[in-house]
């Protein structure tokens, strides 16, 4: 089976069809300038240069090391950058508190290892933050819930604990989560490297279903059957720079720089 | 020769199991008689049963004496029934009231009673909670300290009583139980500071709790006996019980606060992030994320520090309070009752060990409510 195929075809069906809601503003997101950020003396990121526009689907894709996951962490500052600028829906992303609350209302995340909370229910763990960020009463956060749960297709499960769910569902689970805080912008970091192949193909569709909406996503993964699909960009990190930036198409099939070709090349090889 | 198969590939109907692995046969068979070994000791323990069991309930039950007026008293009734003397409980009927309220003026000692039930009513609602009215109980628990403040040592009202007629069991849970529920959540306290991104607040929390656990118990109650007397201004009293109480308290909560932060460095960094990327605050976070997690991972520790400071309270024998032990001691300088340590040193420790039960179980059953995942 070819990654291509783990997308399901009427989901790129439903996507294509879709396209011209898909067409991508002109309104600025996400705006990265000159970003660098160290740990301790080693230099992860370099000069970070990243403009998202709203409705953009970015896949970052690299070899393991090359800063991807740290990149998409600063965004909601997960992780502190120490020179150059990072604005969030106009809001600057510096120590001030206020300005990590305002972005981190604005910007959902998904985890490679899920992190469910494993002491409430499926239901508490999506109605949490609405509850307990936006003061929604309890029962409409409920109300919330049940209605994302539903449409990542497991409502059945909104009584249970993670630990009774398998991965794909909780991976859906934890989508839907990040959903009910209504986010303009969501963060992938590699959804789907931490599953089964049979549940790899359940969570792409959920996030295919969200880039049909016209959600704009960041997603960092392996998945180049994803990419492809319905990525608008696909952006090639090494040693913590931004190598490559282009359309799918492109990218896949003419890659410009020398280390792109060698990374298609070993993770296409088989 | 195999038989033939009666049923099509696949469709192979579920079968009881052997009778002879389930129920009490299979038990026996499975825990008590599985190897050759195994049956070694399983005789050898009946064997020592047998040979422990029959004097210990003569000794405790049987040849016990209920009522008696001395020693000599116990003998001589135990040997008009013609049998050797075995317990002579009459000792501790006699200054069981000793026991359970010390020096407590004997017109007074109602209100210890009361003051023991409410402070069962308070705990109920909550550790269950699945008790009835647990909103109202718990607001009760929260005004509970009061009103038990008030009971125990008067005033207000009711005739006052110093905190030096406090003795026997009644000590004990006055300062197991202090000690206990203050202790918890400075523990918590201490360990998140001990975690905090603020050096100054870091740092004192640190030295505070290193310093704690390495000073003995018995050094920090010879300080609070004596030492404070140096340093207070001439004339000012300070309850002595009060206090063992901050000592026991402070000693106690150092502790906690090590087994609370193994708890909260065993939750994955991901719990926090996803609550961070959430945008909910760190105090919420810890509140409904962290702390639920860690102090759940936590619980044997904790029941373990509480089991080891409500024991630890027979301590305070060495600074004149009169808990449980130093009640049967005084009771042994007795000369009507001399040479009978085995029952006090029993009836204390059948009374340390019904409390420390509990609390091991309730910290059983705890860790079964909390258990979410497979």
């Amino acid at each position: 089976m070819t990654e291509q195929e783990q997308v399901s075809d009427e989901a790129v069906a439903e996507l294509e069809a879709g396209a011209s809601k898909l067409k991508v503003s002109d309104e600025l997101t996400i705006t990265i300038k000159e970003m660098h950020k160290w740990y301790g003396s080693f230099h992860v990121l370099k000069n970070i240069n990243l403009d998202v526009y709203r409705g953009e689907r970015i896949v970052i894709c690299g070899p393991s090391g090359s800063g991807k996951s740290t990149l998409i962490r600063c965004i909601n500052r997960l992780e502190e950058h120490q020179q150059g600028d990072i604005i969030v829906d106009n809001v600057e992303l510096t120590n001030d508190l206020k300005n990590i609350d305002a972005v981190r209302r604005e910007v959902g995340m998904v985890f490679q290892h899920f992190n469910l909370f494993p002491h409430l229910t499926v239901l508490e763990n999506c109605a949490l933050a609405p509850i307990w960020v936006k003061q929604t009463p309890r029962e409409e956060a409920e109300e919330i819930a049940m209605k994302y749960l539903t449409r990542v297709k497991i409502p059945e499960q909104a009584l249970k604990f993670p630990g009774q769910l398998s991965g794909g569902q909780q991976q859906r689970v934890a989508i839907a989560r990040s959903l009910c805080m209504s986010p303009r912008i969501m963060l992938f970091d590699e959804p789907t490297s931490a599953l089964d192949p049979e549940m790899i193909k359940e969570v792409l569709d959920v996030m295919i279903e969200l880039a049909g909406e016209g959600m704009t996503m960041l997603c960092v993964t392996h998945e180049m059957g994803f990419a492809k699909t319905v990525a608008n960009r696909v952006i090639f990190m090494d040693e913590g720079e931004i190598i490559e930036e282009n359309d799918p198409h492109e990218f896949f099939d003419n890659p410009q720089h020398e280390r792109t070709q060698l990374f298609l090349s070993q993770i296409l090889a088989h | 020769m195999s038989t033939e198969q009666t049923y099509a590939p696949g469709t192979h109907p579920d079968l009881p199991p052997p009778s002879n692995t389930i129920g009490f046969v299979g038990w026996v068979r499975g825990n008590l008689l599985n190897s050759t070994t195994n049956i070694v000791i399983t005789v050898l323990t009946v064997y020592l049963l047998y040979l422990i069991i029959p004097p210990l309930m003569s000794w405790v039950f049987l040849d016990a004496v209920l009522q008696a007026d001395s020693r000599d008293d116990c003998r001589a009734i135990a040997k008009e029934a013609g049998h050797p003397m075995g317990a002579c409980w009459a000792f501790i009927g006699k200054r069981f009231e000793l026991f359970v309220y010390g020096f407590y003026p004997a017109a007074e000692r109602w209100r210890v009673n009361i003051a023991f039930f409410i402070m069962l009513a308070a705990f109920y609602p909550v550790l269950f909670d699945h008790a009835p009215y647990r909103k109202q109980g718990l607001w009760f628990a929260l005004l509970a300290p009061v009103i038990l403040v008030w009971l125990l040592i008067g005033g207000f009202g009711l005739e006052p009583v110093d905190t030096d007629k406090f003795g026997g069991f009644l000590l004990t849970l006055v300062i197991g139980v202090t000690g206990i529920v203050v202790s918890l959540p400075i523990g918590i306290a201490l360990a998140l500071g001990r975690q905090s991104d603020m050096p100054a607040l870091r740092i004192i929390c640190i030295g505070f709790i290193e310093f704690i656990r390495g000073v003995p118990l018995i050094t920090l109650l010879f300080v609070a006996s004596t030492m404070l007397n140096y340093f207070l201004p001439p004339g000012t009293t300070f309850d002595l019980l009060l206090r063992v109480l901050i000592m026991v308290t402070l000693f106690s909560s150092a502790y906690l606060a090590e087994v609370v932060r193994g708890g909260l460095q065993a939750i994955p960094k991901g719990q926090t992030e996803a609550a961070d990327a959430m945008g909910l605050k760190y105090w919420q976070s810890m509140r409904l994320i962290i702390l639920p997690q860690a102090l759940k991972i936590s619980i044997p520790g904790i029941v373990n520090s509480f089991i080891g400071l409500y024991k630890d309270s027979t301590l305070v024998i060495i600074i004149g309070l009169f808990d449980p032990l130093g009640m049967g001691r005084a009771s042994l300088a007795d000369t009507k009752w001399q040479g009978l340590s085995t029952e006090i040193y029993v009836f204390v420790a059948i009374f340390f060990f019904i409390s420390c039960f509990a609390m091991a179980r309730y910290s059983l059953y705890l860790e079964k409510k909390l258990h979410t995942g497979h």
